[in-house]
């Protein structure tokens, strides 16, 4: 699998955040995913997309440690590296 | 034992959304069964779900919301909650629970592999999802959980949470049953056990009659202590007088012929009442269309009735809307409850040539007015599901 961009990544994550029911305007990379509304069962969900589209797979440690949507964008481009 | 009354009713049924169309559009005559299914077509989901709600309730979840909604408000409940939520349960009936939910996921399962099944496949697909969105989105903290009895599970939800009430478990339960199981799974299973009627056409009691229609919705009361929903000014809509349950023990999916457990149910349901045959003067039958229930429920009628079953009125609400299976005890619970209210009795549609075995009132084609003539608006509800499962409510207008 290629790298992906950050931008791809991005896209991925928003898109999944507004599948789950978050408000696209609310989205950024500073945004709290608890402001969103963005629960354990979404991110389980994220998790699944994640491996999906860039092939990488998200322990639950590493879930618990996404508390913004920037952090769930560099944790998947760290590891996609 | 405390007394239990009903402030609040709800529905969603093919007959539109809401309890007054079911029994506005029944009593006229209106059938909600197109191309042999009975679809709640007039429900917009996104009318009433974010889309996070929405997606995290399979849509016999979602009925049941709906349904709730209603009925807590026509109680006067939608400011707040007029008890201590921990005083106050939710006990929600279905047959299936989330087949649309388990069927889309097994589909995933086959085509993509295990490791893409929903993280929302258990909390959508589990039967107690919905007495679960129930509780959640009305912060009721009281006892709740599913019933689970086929085509019963709404009058079992109904007898359970009046139990609750009268024993002293709750000061108010909302209670109900819901079902959306028209599904690809469903509709062959059903057809494979021979119950589906393969004309698409629901007339209980008709000599012509082949099987049942299926259909979704879902039914919801609001049951109160009456003591305490008296001394908080309720509207009381009706009584919960009485309730009895009993098991066939002889077929996984049919009743004996002669009806004996669901006899045996009507005459436990009218000693809880501490009522006679002579005090009902309606009959909500489980009237499923199908040969053998329409036969067996006519013989458990006279049985339990005995002579009185030759006049008392009865009428099949399964002829308006098909069978919502699970929900359908508290739907037709909602109906009769608003027909004795209307003193309107609405009609066994579809009723057009009697069959000579089935020689009760069957209310045909035409609703009735109810005179009471100085008597009370008492009637039974009956529901019966595979299993051997009978369960009937015995209900009083106020």
């Amino acid at each position: 699998m290629a790298e992906p961009s950050i931008d791809q990544i991005e896209k991925v994550i928003t898109d999944s955040l507004v599948t789950f029911g978050a408000d696209r305007d609310a989205i950024s990379r500073d945004a709290e995913l608890d402001a969103l509304d963005v629960d354990s069962l979404d991110l389980a969900e994220l998790s699944q997309i994640i491996e999906e589209n860039f092939g990488v797979e998200l322990s639950s440690n590493d879930v618990s440690e996404i508390k913004t949507v920037g952090d769930a964008i560099d944790i998947v481009a760290e590891r996609a590296k | 034992m405390n007394e239990v009354v009903v402030t609040g009713v709800g529905a969603v049924t093919p007959l539109g959304v809401g309890a007054a169309k079911l029994h506005e559009r029944w009593a006229a005559g209106v059938c909600g069964i197109e191309d042999g299914e009975g679809r709640c077509d007039e429900l917009v989901v996104t009318d009433h779900f974010s889309v996070k709600q929405a997606r995290r309730a399979d849509r016999f979840s979602q009925l049941v919301l709906v349904a709730a909604g209603e009925a807590l408000a026509d109680a006067g409940w939608d400011a707040e909650l007029p008890y201590e939520a921990a005083r106050i349960g939710a006990i929600i009936g279905t047959g299936i629970g989330g087949i649309g939910t388990i069927e889309a996921n097994d589909r995933t399962l086959i085509e993509q592999g295990p490791k893409l099944v929903s993280p929302l496949a258990v909390p959508l697909m589990m039967g107690n999802a919905g007495a679960a969105a129930v509780s959640m989105r009305h912060g009721l903290k009281g006892p709740s959980y599913g019933v689970v009895s086929a085509c019963a599970a709404g009058t079992h939800a109904i007898g359970s949470a009046m139990r609750a009430i009268q024993y002293g478990d709750a000061t108010a339960v909302v209670a109900g049953g819901t079902e959306a199981a028209l599904t690809p799974l469903s509709r062959a299973a059903f057809a494979a056990v021979d119950a589906l009627s393969p004309s698409g056409i629901s007339r209980p009691f008709d000599r012509r009659r082949d099987g049942f229609v299926m259909g979704e919705g879902a039914g919801v009361l609001v049951l109160e202590n009456g003591e305490a929903a008296r001394a908080r000014g309720a509207r009381v809509l009706a009584i919960a007088r009485g309730y009895g349950a009993t098991s066939d023990a002889f077929h996984i999916t049919a009743p004996p012929a002669n009806g004996e457990g669901a006899a045996a149910a009507i005459t436990r349901a009218l000693e809880d009442a501490e009522l006679t045959p002579d005090d009902l003067v309606y009959v909500n039958a489980h009237g499923t269309s199908t040969p053998i229930n329409d036969r067996a429920e006519t013989a458990a009628l006279k049985t339990a009735l005995g002579e009185r079953a030759k006049t008392i009125p009865i009428s099949s609400t399964k002829s308006a809307i098909g069978h919502l299976l699970g929900a359908a005890g508290a739907v037709e619970a909602v109906a009769t409850i608003l027909a004795l209210r209307a003193r309107v009795l609405p009609p066994t549609l579809g009723l057009e040539e009697p069959d000579p075995e089935l020689d009760l009132d069957y209310i045909p084609n035409i609703a009735r007015t109810l005179d009471l003539d100085g008597r009370r608006a008492i009637a039974i509800s009956n529901s019966f599901g595979f299993g051997g499962h009978n369960a009937v409510l015995c209900l009083e207008a106020t």
